[in-house]
């Protein structure tokens, strides 16, 4: 192997962690939806389209083709991008919270749509079709490799972060309660708690780091656009990711997403090699696949690699 | 032999038993009634019967013939019916189709078995056409009972069937309970109205706890001064 | 004249289509107690195999839709006993995780099989408008759509009111375990569900790539309003589900009308969103829909 070999493993070894990472923390966010307190979220697409493009309007230069020009830094484009997610998914918590699990499924699916038919028709905002480009990718004035491997860095750190946080959460009387509302409302409700409070906080929590993860990937490629957000790439690889790898489970939800996220990008590599016109249609042979994973993953190891471990009191007062 | 035996029967929803050693027959032509407190395993016991619990021991015969975990479909086909205490009749459905359903197993002509059932309910005739779950809580137990029916079953079995019924229909529901018994069919019968329900009744069993706590004649336990303290407010 | 042609009867034929689409989702939400959300790939699944037979046999796609419907059926009988079964003892959430899997394994599966490109029924030549009253402009493949859908909409109520198995899946809707205790065959009235949901979408996704092309997207993009329309007719409630998709399909053309002044009432890029809001509007404000259906 020459070195121009490994480097170039190299990169694609940092690119593998970095949309790893950014992965793991949209898992971590739905993890704490669904996993923890079981709220289904099938608009997933939705908040990380939000977050991107708030983000990259932001931190991008002035442009005549949409909003923005905030030219600001990168860390205040993220947290703008989780603070509009927060508030926009407050506000659908107000709304939908109430909803049993079938029902919130069709209504955030819905939601998640409307926010990305805005996105792609508010031109004077988002550029319509065309996108944002040019939104900057930290640690630019850096030479490659060693930008990418600084926003690897970055990602993998605000995984850390999270995981450490959320498994804090999940241990502390916050988390346990949140497994109460799941598994029993009514003992819950019983126990005086605001049911509705505490199931719209953890959709705003998970929300928002479904916002972040945007942010996070619309600097990594650079480019925003409609169709980086389709629907059922984005939420329905993050629902195979938090299920396989074990929903309920923070390490499980970390491992699913690069897991399933190296199972993704290999297949993509080993099809590449196909001839051009076999290689469009391997692509949607990959999502049969993926498609067919959950399908065993839901029958046969239901807990996912790494199944939920209960704190050893679960009373929910 | 008895139509219905259950014998030691123990086994509940999830992990923890509810019925402990639950037994009980029924003979031909008798009305037995089952009374006791509330989550006593009353009805629980009845849904055990229909294969609708995790058994964890005894069993249960019908006419001699072991039908313990079999699925409720095939219990129904064995002659067996039941009418719940709740959801005991398709509310978007019709009355007349309510009857249908309830003969649905039936291959033969029912027609003439539709009649008898609007015989011994009048008040259904001219509800027909109309939704059940529209009728009044005494015509809908009517209903109920009238699908049921349809089948000419072995035995029937009801879970409260008076409950929540205003006192004239409660009498009114006794009164069917007592023909219907009298044309041939034995009828097991969980109720909380144990003063009303003894006194029609062959026998009685009280359950407490999900366990045989006695029984016996219905007229005797009607007497049964601990009984009448117990449930009869006396 | 122009709020009929290019508004009213448009709205209608998409009615109709959501129409179809939306019982099939109304009757397994009832029966099987869970939101498919590959119902909108059973219309895709029927639309293109429809196009193959069409391709192979030259003949019209009104002939070819019963085979199409017996084809799609026999795919939703399929996947219900590979991946649904497993699930009928379990919550719902499982299975709608797995019907979220089966859209994609579907859809991947269409484009697999038939690729991306859109397609057309017709063969190229435009079919020219009837016009009636000098200014009303009918298009024949329109009212074929609309009366298709209507004569479809009968058989589904003579089905439901009229026969054994019908009355059986009514009943079953109402409520599942009094289904049993009565002797229903449940396992056989979830299959009629299938072949009578499967049926419809086929026409659905035959009506709607009549009225405009057949794209592999199209079934996600229908899921929403088939969705909308059943819950507006109040899940379980078939007839509910007739009158929601046409509310719903006037509502998306309407919404486009300028009503106040010269410009759209809603620019059309939101006609999509039409559907999604109402949905929402009525979970929030009434999830038992207009005609009272069931809420799980």
């Amino acid at each position: 192997m020459d070195s121009a070999q490994a480097y170039g493993y190299m990169l694609y070894f940092v690119s593998l962690m970095t949309m790893g990472g950014i992965y793991a923390i949209m898992c971590l966010g739905l993890n704490i939806q669904w996993g923890f307190t079981g709220l289904f979220n099938a608009g997933i697409a939705g908040f990380f389209a939000i977050g991107a493009y708030v983000s990259a309007i932001l931190t991008t230069a002035e442009s005549a083709s949409h909003l923005g020009g905030y030219d600001l830094p990168i860390a205040l484009g993220l947290v703008g991008a989780m603070v509009v997610t927060a508030v926009i998914a407050w506000l659908v918590g107000l709304l939908c919270i109430r909803l049993r699990s079938d029902y919130l499924a069709i209504a955030t699916i819905g939601i998640g749509e409307i926010f990305r038919l805005i996105l792609k028709n508010e031109i004077w905002a988002t550029n319509g079709a065309r996108g944002i480009a040019k939104i900057p990718l930290p640690f630019e004035t850096l030479s490659e490799p060693w930008n990418k491997i600084g926003f690897m860095l970055l990602v993998l750190a605000v995984v850390a972060v999270f995981y450490f946080v959320i498994e804090r959460a999940r241990l502390a009387p916050w988390g346990r309660l949140m497994t109460g509302i799941r598994e029993n409302e009514q003992s819950a409700r019983a126990a005086g708690k605001n049911v509705e409070r505490f199931r719209i906080e953890a959709f705003v929590c998970g929300s928002v780091l479904m916002g972040l993860a945007g942010g996070l990937m619309a600097h990594y490629i650079k480019f925003i656009g409609p169709g980086a957000t389709e629907p059922l790439t984005t939420t329905f690889l993050v629902w195979v990711m938090l299920i396989a790898g074990g929903s309920g489970n923070n390490r499980g939800a970390v491992l699913g997403a690069f897991l399933l996220w190296g199972i993704w990008s290999f297949s993509e590599v080993l099809t590449g090699r196909l001839p051009a016109e076999l290689a469009v249609k391997a692509a949607y042979f990959r999502i049969f696949l993926i498609g067919l994973l959950l399908q065993v993953v839901l029958q046969r190891y239901a807990g996912g690699i790494l199944p939920e471990r209960r704190p050893t009191t679960n009373k929910v007062a | 032999m008895p139509v219905l035996s259950i014998e030691n029967l123990s086994g509940g929803y999830g992990e923890v038993d509810i019925l402990h050693e639950i037994s009980l027959e029924i003979n031909t032509g008798e009305i037995v009634v089952v009374i006791g407190p509330n989550g006593a395993g009353k009805s629980t016991a009845m849904k055990a019967v229909f294969g609708l619990l995790r058994l964890s021991g005894g069993s249960v015969h019908l006419a001699g013939e072991e039908i313990t975990n079999m699925d409720p479909a095939q219990v129904v086909n064995k002659g067996v019916c039941y009418v719940p205490q709740t959801n005991n009749v398709f509310p978007t459905l019709t009355v007349q189709e309510n009857l249908e359903m309830g003969a649905y197993i039936r291959k033969d002509d029912f027609r003439p078995r539709l009649l008898e059932i609007y015989e011994m309910f009048p008040p259904l005739v001219e509800k027909k056409k109309q939704a059940a779950g529209e009728l009044s809580g005494g015509q809908r137990q009517m209903v109920a009972m009238g699908k049921a029916l349809m089948l000419e079953p072995t035995i029937l079995m009801l879970d409260e069937p008076t409950a929540g019924l205003s006192p004239i229909y409660r009498n009114e529901i006794f009164q069917i309970i007592r023909q219907i018994n009298a044309s041939g069919v034995p009828i097991l019968m969980v109720e909380q109205n144990a003063k009303q329900s003894l006194a029609i009744a062959n026998r009685g069993y009280v359950f407490v706890d999900g366990r045989n706590r006695t029984t016996g004649k219905g007229i005797d336990l009607l007497n049964d001064p601990e009984i009448a303290k117990m449930f009869l407010g006396g | 004249m122009d709020f009929i042609n290019f508004y009213l009867i448009p709205g209608l034929v998409l009615g109709s289509i959501y129409a179809l689409g939306a019982i099939g989702v109304s009757l397994v939400f009832g029966i099987l107690r869970f939101a498919n959300f590959a119902h909108g790939e059973l219309m895709l699944i029927g639309a293109y195999t429809a196009y193959s037979l069409m391709q192979f046999t030259g003949l019209h796609p009104l002939i070819v839709l019963p085979i199409a419907m017996l084809f799609t059926s026999l795919v939703a009988l399929g996947i219900d006993h590979t991946f649904y079964k497993p699930f009928r003892a379990s919550k719902s959430t499982i299975v709608i995780v797995a019907s979220f899997g089966i859209a994609l394994m579907a859809r991947s599966a269409v484009q697999i099989i038939w690729g991306v490109d859109t397609f057309s029924y017709s063969s190229g030549q435009i079919q020219m408008p009837m016009i009636l009253f000098e200014t009303l402009r009918l298009s024949p493949k329109h009212v074929w759509i609309v009366f298709s859908s209507i004569v479809l909409m009968i058989v589904v109520h003579v089905i439901l009111t009229h026969t054994r198995t019908g009355k059986a899946m009514r009943a079953m809707s109402d409520s599942a375990e009094l289904a049993q205790l009565t002797g229903i065959k449940t396992e056989s009235v979830v299959k009629a569900t299938w072949v009578l949901g499967a049926s419809l979408a086929t026409a659905a996704g035959v009506f709607l790539g009549w009225d405009s092309h057949l794209h592999s997207m199209m079934g996600f993009y229908m899921l929403l309003p088939m969705f909308a329309a059943a819950i507006l007719g109040g899940i379980g409630q078939p007839y509910g589900a007739m009158v929601g998709g046409l509310v719903v399909g006037l509502a998306e053309e309407l919404s486009a009308y300028p009503w106040l002044g010269d410009s759209p009432l809603l620019s059309p890029a939101y006609k999509a969103g039409v559907a999604f809001a109402l949905m929402i509007i009525m979970l929030i404000w009434r999830p038992s829909g207009l005609f009272r259906g069931r809420v799980f």
